[in-house]
């Protein structure tokens, strides 16, 4: 195994892409490593790329944020303007791991180790978060729901990787929320998650919605279906309903020991409701 | 694989040493620099008893490598102690017998000191989810907790 720091995001791409074998980026290394030890992924490369400009820094852009790929939870978490403007996405990110996870766990990180459960990337999708993704051809731009391909797959291309994330601006009357479910209260793998982001206009009405679900298909799914049914609500029993019901006929879960497709289907409907209602009082809204 | 030369900062002085490119900074201290005050509970994150602070973040050194040491500043248990001054936090987890075997210890204390530079005053829930991330087998966490928050009170008053 060869471990690099390059000088620039160049060298990055073109290291990865003469790479042969099986070569990894390091962030946080908090799946990098626990994988390096069990042997399950044996990469002959290793770049490391957090001491390059900016990768490191949340910066104000266009009345939105741009998240360096090497950001860790624990410093989005001491971001104040990023915490009143993104809450849903912060505490996504702040739900990874302990304390110690937190110091280095990166957003990038948990969307490019692609699992389905990962609790960062609802809050991402639902932001409608889109990833600067840097590679041989130079620098794209790829909204973060297109970045999973399945479960630890993602559709980066050889020597591409991701800089960046972009948190759009938005209107006043705006806020976002998310919620996992996991047997204990700490350290566990999501049974089930939802993020859901709301704009409402001045009456309190939903203007624009977006739900996003975790852990229950192959990815994280943005569910359309879900936003629209809210969407001219403020959010009553009616409209919670149809969005309950378009959030579980988007869920395709596995069936395994953590939870039965029933019951996480079931899960990621009430945690989208609760979401939303979390979401909804955040942005001002009254019923 | 090419052996690593790193040059870093551990407890305030300069530190340098040779690994390879795998190598975890926990291997490093431990093996490397005789720092043997990290334990290696798990290996995989879970456990926080290889707790130390990186560039004054905590971490845990099972899960860095150690090349990502190089132009760190590193700080281990072993600096925690002024000469043969004990850390209030030390002295407090000796005298309410916040420990049994002591494996967790290390970890513990680290963590919990970095917790006390950021919030001089926490709660007992908000130590109970600081140090969620530090187990322990023996003690049942309830001394654990309290020894913590008698070290804040003693260190709040000095
Ligand atoms: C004890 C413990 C508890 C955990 N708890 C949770 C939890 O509650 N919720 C959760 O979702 N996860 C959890 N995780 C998993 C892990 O911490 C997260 O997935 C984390 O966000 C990974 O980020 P990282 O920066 O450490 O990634 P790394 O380990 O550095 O990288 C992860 C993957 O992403 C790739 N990658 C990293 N950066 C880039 C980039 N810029 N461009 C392209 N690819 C890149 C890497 O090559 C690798 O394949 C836990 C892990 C541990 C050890
Ligand atoms: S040994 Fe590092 S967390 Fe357990
Ligand atoms: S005292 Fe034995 S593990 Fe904590």
């Amino acid at each position: 195994m060869k471990y690099v720091k390059p000088e620039s995001l160049e060298a990055a791409a073109t290291l990865l892409a003469a790479e042969a074998g099986t070569s990894r980026i390091l962030a946080g290394g908090t799946d990098v490593l626990v994988q390096l030890r069990s042997e399950l992924v044996e990469p002959d490369l290793i770049v490391d790329i957090k001491h390059l400009d900016g990768l490191r820094d949340i910066v104000e852009e266009n009345g939105g944020f741009r998240i360096g790929a090497g950001v860790s939870g624990a410093q989005m978490g001491e971001h104040a303007a990023l915490c009143a403007a993104w809450p849903g996405v912060v505490e996504g990110a702040e739900l990874i791991g302990s304390t110690q996870i937190q110091g280095r766990c990166t957003m990038v990180g948990n969307l490019c180790n692609g699992s389905p459960a990962a609790d960062s990337v609802p809050g991402m999708v639902a932001a409608g978060a889109v990833a600067r993704v840097h590679g041989p051809d130079g620098e794209r731009d790829v909204p973060v729901k297109e970045i999973p391909a399945g479960p630890g797959k993602t559709n980066l291309g050889k020597g591409e990787f991701i800089t960046s994330i972009f948190l759009p601006a938005r209107p006043a009357n705006a806020s976002d929320a998310y919620l996992r479910f996991i047997p204990r209260t700490e350290m566990d793998i999501a049974v089930a998650s939802a993020g859901v982001n709301l704009e409402l206009a001045e009456d309190g009405t939903v203007s624009a919605a977006r739900v996003a679900v975790g852990a229950v298909a192959p990815t994280v799914r943005l569910v359309p279906d879900a936003g629209a049914a809210l969407v001219g609500s403020k959010l009553d029993d009616a409209a919670i309903a149809a969005m309950v019901s378009a959030v579980e006929a988007a869920c395709s879960p596995i069936d395994d020991k953590r939870g039965t497709v029933e019951y996480r289907t079931t899960t990621a409907g009430v945690l989208a409701k609760r979401a939303a209602h979390i979401a909804y009082d955040r942005a001002g809204g009254a019923k | 694989m090419k052996n690593l030369h790193v040059t870093t900062t551990i407890n305030g002085d300069a530190a340098e040493f040779v690994c390879e490119p795998d190598e975890t900074l926990l291997d490093a201290l431990r093996n490397r620099l005789g720092l043997t005050g990290a334990k290696e509970g798990c290996g995989t994150g879970d456990c926080g008893a290889c707790s130390v602070t990186l560039n004054g973040r905590l971490v845990c050194s099972c899960l860095v490598l150690a090349a990502e040491a190089e132009g760190a500043e590193v700080a281990t248990i072993e600096g925690m102690a002024d000469g043969d001054q004990l850390h209030p936090l030390q002295r407090v987890f000796i005298e309410k017998a916040a420990l049994q075997c002591g494996v967790c210890t290390p970890g513990i204390l680290v963590a919990a000191k970095a917790l006390l530079e950021k919030n001089p005053d926490p709660s007992e829930s908000e130590i109970r989810y600081w140090l969620a991330g530090n187990l322990c087998r023996c003690t049942g966490y309830d001394k654990i907790i309290r020894a913590v928050q008698d070290a804040a009170a003693e260190m709040r008053s000095a």
